[in-house]
This record gives structure tokens, C-alpha cells and sequence, in this order.
């Protein structure tokens, strides 16, 4: 893995949108990305799309990492994906995850969701995930 | 000193206790099994790291023995079912004279879609019906809120109005069947919205039967689904459980719930002690309140996870029985055995559930129902297979309860009452629960009490720790979860056939509801609003009658919240990591 002494640490939002009060997946995700040595920055619950969008502009993060496990990531995931495009942010890494279904997950990558982890997902391949897909962001490939 | 045996040696030998005198050929043959079992290899295979531990952690012998329960009084720590310290169970004769309930909790889309289901498991054999509410609702918004969006009827039922109550129980006898509903924040307006129904039908508040969860405490410390700041929702609570102590003998005021701690990643000693210290700062409360503790404890009641690791729940369930009768008889000085008898209800565990191979969920629902039946739950709902994904389908229910049906009436365990009982290991481990309670329980009172032990994060915090190291297990392969660290099946088929529900619903819904507010007569409802406001500026003045009234007027859930918060205002968490 390439590493360099002057970059500082990829960073990371992990957020909680709508009403869902599930927040044992979010937590985990964001203490495992922190022992890999990333700057995580946790929402907290509750958080509207534009809000959390604007959190990672704010903090000119490398991703975002949602979590809902209430039904409703048909809603709040496009959501999000507007948002990133709203506020000219579309380079920054989205992905999400909960208890979504596999039909659903497909969709939300057709419009634009890097991945979506479901329960039972290792923890090492969301570590993965991010490194190599924050890290691209990081390093954008020369131009042809 | 009620908990002096607590602190007891393995080593005291009591005449009156379970372990017996060894005999010198008992104590020969021990050496001998010692030097076998040093002998030993450790297996290799996966989750071989995790033989000697539970799954929360607590450290395990290969084998338990007479010295293992050496202190444990027979008549104190034991006794017999019906009797205190009810370690054995609280009925005499256990399942022999009636079985669990078997309430499988229900509530999706609209108010007529989670009726008909309710028709059908009534007609299916199901007891008692439980209500699952849909976000919005638990978290006092109606559905044309904007903070309601992607979320109404996907969770539970969305009930914004006593219209949406009455066409829920729509052709169910509500003063025959019993009615279980999982809300908290707003649950003194579900309750409100329930009574208001039944009344409409000529049923009286007090022949109504069934439990409402309106367990504030745990919301702040895991399940998140808070309104008001912790100390007026206490005093919320006071007022429902003192209403329902005067004027609804049959309902069971609250479901104190170790269910979400657990969910959210507690180990099964956290879950204990954090439910139980819920328990008591309820009973304070209302003692505080000038409630006498035998007028109302009796019908106080928890809610259990019955999680994947058999023995430890079964322990769990069993410290809980003897810990409660222990405090409220001693600290709070009960006198009826009604109030020392805890009562729960279990629930398998949503969490140890698996997206992949989901078929292999029914086992081990299986499993997690017979931990809660030999624990002498009394009441119990099994999870469906597909719930990690989507709420459950019709089929995947109809599994869940069979599976109930099977353990009651085939398996033959409800035939002899704490069928475990004096297994040292059983017994070893319910001690081990008890004590780990009272530690915990010392931590609290160091903080000053449950509610400034939340405004610490304490609670939060220990259950993000056992949560990441529980989760850190499974990566390491410490612990096997089938087909997800081990046995796993590469190209899975994926399973399609879920429950969907339509943004139809919050469309409907939120039409709906508008439709209401144009219709009602909107000066009642104002009137109504402006007492409900009053009363909550007047701790002397209970809030129940006002709030139904406000629900006879059909004023909403979020106008009702609305009024409440403009004298309570609104929780905000600081996030613990």
C-alpha cells in the first residue's frame, strides 16, 4: 500500500439519517475505520440528507458512510446522492448500508451508491473498501 | 445484609445447600478427571479461540461440579416454583397449568393492511395481538410530517389519529383478545388513542387487557426512540402507571425491556443489570410519588432477548426472577409476592439473525424460543427468517409461530418445571449473572442513579465496548457464525420474495391525515391541545384524562407531541463512540 508521510489520513463521515434510532452497525463501522487509521467523524442520529452532505463538505471528507435500517433507504439514500450533486460534491465516496434488500441495493447502486453492506458483511471488507475507494479519490488516475 | 451470599466463597460447604460433602472415592475420581483432562488438545478448527468464554465473555470451566454451587443455599437461592426467590419460576406448577403466550408482534403499511393481518393470526391460533408501529409514529411525527419521508408504514403501522386506531382493531373484540404495543416516547397517546377506540365501541377502560412497553429509560440508553428530555418523560410515565393503577386493572402499565440494550450490542449480564436498574427507577419514581409499592408493582413487567448462547440466557433469565423478588422485597420494602414475581416476555434475537443462508435463522430461532421456555418465559414472540432484510412475509411468520407450536406441544420440556434447575453448571452461571448485576447496579448508584448514569453516556458507552469487542470476535474467527465467517455458500441465490411496502402508503396516509384536519371540528381539538398543555405545566394534574380527550377530539399524534414539547422541549443525544 502506498503511503505518504505528509498526507494527513483519509476521512470519513459515517451518519444516521431519518428517524432511525439503529445505531449499533454505524457505530462499529466507525470505530473499525478508526482503528484502521482514518479520521472518522459520527453524526450522531437524525441527521437530514442536506445536513449530512454538508458535514462532509464542511470537513472536506474523502466519503460518507450512511446507515438505515428502518425501511427507508429508498428515500433517504437518493436523497443524499441529489444532495452530493446539489452541492458539487459528486467525488465524494457514498456508501451505505443495513437491511437492505438485494433488489434494492442494486438500485441504489444504478443511481450512483458505491456499495451497500448488508448484516453480516466483514468488517475487514468495508475496511477495504474505503481505503482503496477513498484512496482513488485521493489519487485521481493521470489523464490519458 | 440481603447480598452478603453474594460475595461468598465457591469453597463454603452449607448443610443446607446443593453442593454435598465429597466423599474421598468422589474426590479420587476428580483427580483422576483433572489429570485426563490436562491432557487435552485444544481443537483447531474456527471459533475454537471462544470454547472457554460465553458469548459475552464470561469465562467457563470444562466442567461444574459439587463445589461449584457449595454456597448456594437451597431454601434461599433455590426454593421452589411459586415461591421466593422464584429462581424456579413464579407458578407452582409452571407450563403444566398454562402454557406461554405465544404473540408474534405484527403492524406494517396502513392501519387496514396490519388489521387483516391481525385476522389472520387470531385465526391461526395466536393468543394475543402485539402492534409494531411504524417510525413516524414512535417518534410523534404524523405522516405528512417532513421529517416522516421514506419512513411511514415500513417499520409497524402508522397511526397518526383515533381514526387510524379504530379501523386497526376494525372487527377484533378488544375487551376479549389482549393487546401488546411496542411504543415508548408517545406511548401515553397510543394508550389514550387505544382507550378513546374501545370506549367508541361500549368497552370499558377497565375491561381492557394488555401491556404497553413505555420504557423511556432504554430509549436514551439504546433503542433512540426518545421525545422529551429524560425527567418530564419520568414524570409521564408516573402519571400512566398511576391512571392505569385506578382506572385499568387488567393492563400491565409498563414492559420494562432489556430487548434493545441487547439488540444494540450489550452483553447478557449488561442487558440484565441495565433493565433491571430501569425497573427500580421506575418504582422509585412512582414511591416518590406517593404511590404505595404493592398498589402498583404488581403489575410491573420486562422484556427479555433470548439470544443464541443457550445456557448463559437460560441463567439470565433465571438471576432476573431472583434478583427482582431479592430488591422488592428487601429494598422496597413489598409485601404482596405479587410484586416480587418478575414476569417477562421474550423475544429470539433479531441480532444473531443472518442475511446469508437465511433459512438457517428458523434453527436458530428454535433454539433462542427453547432457552426462553426453559428460563419459563411468559410469553414469547420467535423471529421470522427474512427479518434481517424486510419485514416478514406471511410464510416466514406463519414458521415462526409453528415453531412455537412445536416446542409447546411436541418437545415435551414444558412437562417438569425448571427443568434445569441444579445442573451446577445452570446454577454456577446464575450466580455468576447476579453477581455481575450488583456490580453493575454499585456502578449506577456511583453516578448518582439511572438517569444521571444516561446523561454520562456510562450506559451507552459499556455497550459500544461490548458491541465492537463482540463484533471483533467474529472477525478474528473467534466465534463462528454459520455461512458468514465459516460454511459459507459462495454464489448465493438472492432471496427476492420480501414484503414490500409502496410509497402508496405514505401517500395514503398522508392524505389522509389532511383530509382529518379539515374535517374534525378544529376548535374542540384547539381546546383540547390548549388543556393537555396546561396539565403538562401542572405536575400535580395527570396527564391521561387530557390526553384522551385530545384523542376523542381527533386531534393528531404530532399535535399532541407538538403540545407536549412546547412545555417538555426535545432530547438531544451527545453521541458516545
Amino acid at each position: 500500500m502506498r503511503c505518504e508521510m505528509n498526507e494527513r489520513p483519509l476521512r470519513v463521515v459515517i451518519a444516521k439519517a431519518g428517524l432511525d434510532g439503529h445505531d449499533r452497525g454505524a457505530k462499529v463501522i466507525a470505530r473499525a475505520l478508526r482503528d484502521a487509521g482514518m479520521e472518522v467523524i459520527y453524526t450522531g442520529l437524525f441527521q437530514a440528507p442536506e445536513q449530512i452532505v454538508q458535514t462532509a463538505v464542511q470537513e472536506d471528507a474523502d466519503g460518507i458512510g450512511l446507515s438505515i435500517l428502518s425501511g427507508a433507504h429508498m428515500t433517504l439514500f437518493p436523497l443524499v446522492v441529489e444532495q452530493l450533486r446539489a452541492q458539487e460534491a459528486g467525488d465524494i465516496v457514498f456508501f451505505g448500508g443495513g437491511t437492505i434488500p438485494p433488489e434494492d441495493a442494486k438500485r441504489l447502486k444504478d443511481l450512483g451508491v458505491r456499495e451497500i453492506f448488508t448484516p453480516g458483511a466483514p468488517l475487514q471488507t468495508i475496511v477495504d473498501f474505503v481505503r482503496r475507494e477513498c484512496g482513488k479519490r485521493r489519487t485521481p488516475e493521470p489523464a490519458a | 445484609m440481603p447480598f452478603d451470599k453474594l460475595r461468598m466463597t465457591t469453597t463454603v460447604d452449607r448443610p443446607s445447600g446443593l453442593g454435598a460433602q465429597p466423599t474421598p472415592a468422589f474426590e479420587e475420581q476428580r483427580r483422576r478427571w483433572e489429570a485426563a483432562s490436562a491432557k487435552g488438545r485444544s481443537r483447531k478448527d474456527p471459533g475454537s479461540g471462544a470454547v472457554d468464554r460465553t458469548i459475552s465473555d464470561v469465562p467457563l470451566k470444562v466442567i461444574y461440579a459439587p463445589q461449584d454451587v457449595a454456597g448456594l443455599d437451597l431454601a434461599e437461592d433455590l426454593a421452589w416454583p411459586g415461591e421466593f426467590p422464584y429462581t424456579r419460576g413464579i407458578h407452582p406448577n409452571g407450563y403444566r397449568d398454562r402454557l406461554w403466550t405465544m404473540r408474534q408482534f405484527a403492524g406494517f403499511g396502513t392501519a387496514a393492511q396490519t388489521n387483516e393481518r391481525y385476522h389472520f393470526l387470531l385465526e391461526h391460533g395466536q393468543h394475543g395481538l402485539s402492534v409494531a408501529f411504524d417510525m413516524p409514529t414512535l417518534m410523534g411525527y404524523d405522516s405528512d410530517a417532513p421529517q416522516s419521508r421514506g419512513e411511514v408504514g415500513k417499520c409497524g403501522v402508522a397511526i397518526d389519529s383515533l381514526a387510524d386506531m379504530e379501523v386497526l382493531f376494525d372487527g377484533i373484540d378488544m375487551g376479549d383478545i389482549t393487546t401488546s404495543m411496542t411504543i415508548n416516547g408517545p406511548a401515553c397517546i397510543a394508550l389514550a388513542q387505544y382507550i378513546a377506540a374501545a370506549e367508541k365501541k361500549g368497552i370499558p377502560r377497565a375491561k381492557l387487557g394488555g401491556t404497553l412497553q413505555a420504557d423511556i429509560l432504554k430509549e436514551y440508553i439504546a433503542q433512540k426512540e426518545w421525545i422529551f428530555p429524560p425527567r418530564p418523560h419520568m414524570r409521564i410515565i408516573v402519571d400512566m402507571i398511576e391512571f392505569c393503577t385506578r382506572e385499568m386493572p387488567k393492563w400491565n402499565t409498563i414492559s420494562i425491556s432489556g430487548y434493545h440494550i441487547r439488540e444494540a450490542g450489550s452483553t447478557a449480564a449488561q442487558e440484565l443489570a441495565f433493565t433491571l436498574a430501569d425497573g427500580f427507577a421506575y418504582v422509585e419514581a412512582c414511591v416518590a410519588a406517593g404511590m404505595d409499592v404493592d398498589s402498583f408493582a404488581g403489575r410491573l413487567s420486562f422484556f427479555f432477548n433470548s439470544h443464541i448462547d443457550f445456557f448463559e440466557e437460560i441463567a439470565k433469565f433465571r438471576a432476573a426472577r431472583r434478583i427482582y423478588a431479592r430488591h422488592m422485597r428487601e429494598k422496597y420494602g413489598a409485601k404482596d409476592p405479587r410484586s416480587w414475581q418478575l414476569r417477562f416476555h421474550t423475544q429470539t434475537a433479531g441480532c444473531s439473525a443472518t442475511a446469508q443462508q437465511p433459512e438457517n435463522n428458523i434453527v436458530r430461532v428454535a433454539f433462542e424460543a427453547m432457552a426462553a421456555v426453559l428460563g419459563g418465559t411468559q410469553s414469547l414472540h420467535t423471529n421470522s427468517m427474512d427479518e434481517v432484510m424486510a419485514l416478514p412475509t406471511e410464510k416466514s411468520v406463519e414458521i415462526a409461530l409453528r415453531t412455537q407450536q412445536v416446542l409447546a406441544y411436541e418437545t415435551n420440556v414444558t412437562n417438569v418445571v425448571d427443568p434445569l434447575g441444579g445442573s451446577y453448571y445452570v446454577e454456577a452461571l446464575t450466580e455468576e449473572m447476579e453477581l455481575q448485576a450488583e456490580s453493575y447496579f454499585a456502578q449506577i448508584a456511583e453516578y448518582g442513579g439511572v438517569i444521571e448514569a444516561i446523561e454520562a453516556g456510562f450506559f451507552q458507552r459499556e455497550i459500544a465496548e461490548a458491541s465492537y469487542r463482540y463484533q471483533r470476535s467474529i472477525e478474528t474467527r473467534d466465534r463462528v457464525i454459520v455461512g458468514v465467517n465459516a460454511f459459507v455458500k459462495e454464489d448465493e441465490a438472492a432471496n427476492t420474495d420480501l414484503l414490500k411496502i409502496t410509497e402508496e402508503t405514505e401517500r395514503g396516509q398522508a392524505v389522509s391525515v389532511r383530509d382529518l384536519r379539515s374535517k374534525r371540528d378544529g376548535a374542540a381539538v384547539q381546546r383540547s391541545l390548549e388543556r393537555l398543555q396546561a396539565a403538562c405545566r401542572d405536575p400535580k394534574d395527570n396527564l391521561m384524562p387530557h390526553l384522551i380527550d385530545c384523542a376523542n377530539a381527533y386531534a393528531t399524534e404530532g399535535e399532541m407531541v407538538e403540545a407536549m414539547a412546547s412545555v417538555y422541549g426535545r432530547y438531544t443525544e451527545r453521541a458516545v463512540l
